[in-house]
């Protein structure tokens, strides 16, 4: 199992007194499966836990009770930099301080492959303008970063998180250095990636991370709330709700008028015909 | 293609010319006008050249001294910038000055009746005071650092800390209150090298953390989660990065006083010729401030001379208007 979390219990540190510890918990007791080649969507409507749940995946939380392996080792076990070579993450959004140029951002992603005081060389430089190409941001390698729109901004930092992943041993991502026991894919984690974008761009980022998916071997976990976009592109859909594990199985098992009724909150007859739209086969 | 981090590289070695060129034309600059080869000359003897003996004794240090304070907050001002990932922060803003201020006025009105050091040993140890208080503040309820906390302790405490440097500005006599708001006015006048080695290593070991600190405050830039996940010990940068800078900008203050506006007119300067990349950004600042402050200095000995300016007016001056034209322009 590339990724596997077995009774994962967090909740943030309480900000009032009104706050009561049962309701503050915002995952209580998940437990969830990655295999290598899968792609997971983490399905639930906002504040469900969607983020926090894959903050405490990717190691960036400690849960306060259960535990998250990577490969035959607990995640909290590798030091940062190991894990940012097998998991890399793309956050909803991405704002800089500084104005760095695309191709700048996309370098960032070779962090945990350099030295202390290591600069990138060509090699480095090869395989960020080989993450532009793959998601058609190349043409803007020398722009500002806050010059670009939101879709193309979601491509950079996914093309950064590409360069992340690369061992730079050829197209498939593979970790002859340092192996990690049971650990034979890389990860990419993507929270909400369509949240702030449009329809045109939804597709475009849809069809991209289909085709890392399916071309590069990398394992792809997302969250979302977009049932069409969970459908399209996940092979494995976890319903989120409240902290809690509502159901999990092929699109076609959890993607049912009255789970994602009760999901949502919503009359399950309202939720058929979306369902019908979003293209789930039955 | 080449790496652009590269095509900077030539921008940081015409920093570091601008900032030779200066250290070495600025002791010219003065009342008395110096000949090049009499300053240099081999065969007089150096007690009788006094062209040499103005250079290297009286002017040469002050040189040095603007030199190192200028480069030291130039490099504070980028990484306090970098980590609170703000480009308005400040040497100053965590308050680091402040503490040092309120040590120079206690040791300038008290120095004589209580042993405590001089001005310099008791401006670093209120440097400290400062730093203490804000890192237990920022520290206590969080996993690494919060920077919103920081920001606020920094302000208040600059705050609180004034109210004090006037309290003791009102128990002290005229003349301790003269030397006192000299001090606060900053001055390079540091008459020998003696103040200037005193400080040396303390920037010297500031400057180690900044080499260490320049590439993951790039990655910082996305967010403290965003550098985490890519392989950032977020906590550790944070620290050092605090505690390098609080050091630097405390033995800086300590030789010139709490000079203004270099620590963030230098850095955006910077910015525009170079971009963002703080493995440039860091020494391009360090030495263009370094030119910065003694261009600054040499301009405030002789623009009304004989009378010499407080350094802090000139860059202030230079500084306050630039701060408005980036406020406005900056989009």
């Amino acid at each position: 199992m590339l990724l596997s979390a077995a009774d994962l219990h967090f909740r943030y540190p309480r900000s009032s007194k009104h706050t009561t510890a049962a309701d503050a918990e915002v995952i209580a007791g998940v437990s969830l499966d990655v295999a290598a080649g899968e792609a997971v969507g983490i399905l639930g409507p906002n504040g469900s836990g969607k983020t926090t749940l894959l903050r405490l995946l990717s190691g960036s939380a400690r849960p306060l009770a259960g535990r998250v392996r990577l490969g035959d080792a607990d995640v909290l076990t590798f030091s940062r930099r190991a894990i940012a070579r097998r998991i890399a993450v793309v956050p909803q959004e991405t704002s800089l301080a500084f104005d760095y140029t695309v191709l700048e951002i996309v370098l960032m992603g070779r962090y945990p492959h350099l030295g202390t005081f290591e600069v990138e060389g060509a090699r480095d430089l090869a395989i960020a303008m080989a993450a532009l190409e793959s998601t058609g941001t190349a043409a803007f390698a020398e722009r500002p970063f806050r010059t670009l729109s939101g879709g193309e901004k979601q491509r950079v930092v996914i093309a950064a998180a590409l360069a992340q992943l690369d061992s730079g041993k050829g197209s498939r991502v593979s970790f002859s250095e340092e192996k990690i026991p049971g650990l034979e894919s890389a990860l990419l984690v993507l929270d909400e990636p369509t949240a702030s974008l449009d329809l045109k761009y939804q597709f475009e980022i849809g069809a991209l991370l289909r085709r890392i998916h399916d071309e590069r071997g990398i394992t792809v976990l997302l969250s979302t709330h977009d049932l069409r976009f969970a459908a399209a592109l996940c092979n494995r859909i976890v319903l989120l709700s409240q902290g809690r594990v509502l159901a999990q199985g092929s699109p076609a098992e959890v993607l049912t008028p009255a789970l994602v009724g009760r999901l949502f909150d919503v009359d399950p007859e309202l939720a058929a015909p979306i369902l019908a739209a979003a293209g789930v086969r039955r | 293609m080449t790496s652009p981090m590269r095509r900077g590289v030539p921008i940081v070695a015409a920093c570091f010319g601008a900032m030779v060129v200066a250290v070495v034309a600025s002791p010219f600059i003065g009342s008395t006008s110096l000949g090049f080869s009499r300053v240099f000359s081999t065969t007089i003897p150096f007690a009788d050249n006094v062209d040499a003996q103005i250079f290297f004794v009286a002017r040469l240090p002050r040189a040095l001294a603007a030199a190192l304070v200028g480069g030291t907050l130039a490099a504070a001002g980028v990484v306090f910038q970098g980590l609170l990932r703000n480009p308005l922060a400040t040497p100053y803003t965590l308050g680091v000055s402040a503490g040092a201020s309120l040590g120079a006025m206690v040791a300038i009105t008290f120095g004589s009746a209580w042993a405590i050091g001089g001005v310099a040993t008791a401006s670093l140890a209120g440097a400290f005071l400062a730093v203490a208080i804000v890192y237990a503040l920022a520290a206590a309820r969080h996993r690494g650092l919060s920077t919103t906390v920081m920001l606020l302790a920094g302000v208040t405490l600059n705050a609180f800390f004034s109210a004090l440097i006037l309290f003791v500005q009102y128990v002290s006599d005229f003349a301790q209150t003269y030397r006192a708001l000299r001090w606060l006015m900053g001055d390079l006048d540091v008459a020998s090298y003696e103040p200037i080695l005193y400080a040396l290593p303390l920037v010297g070991v500031a400057f180690a953390g900044f080499a260490w600190l320049a590439r993951p405050l790039n990655l910082m830039s996305a967010g403290i989660d965003a550098a985490a996940t890519r392989g950032v010990e977020v906590e550790r940068v944070q620290r050092g990065a605090f505690f390098a800078a609080s050091l630097a900008t405390g033995a800086a203050v300590s030789v010139g006083g709490p000079i203004g506006f270099v620590g963030i007119i230098v850095p955006h300067l910077v910015r525009l010729l170079v971009g963002a990349d703080h493995r440039l950004v860091l020494p391009a600042s360090t030495f263009f401030g370094a030119a910065f402050l003694v261009a600054c200095d040499a301009l405030a000995r002789t623009v009304i001379a004989p009378i010499e300016l407080p350094v802090g007016i000139i860059t202030a001056v230079i500084g306050g208007p630039f701060f408005l034209w980036l406020l406005i322009t900056r989009r």
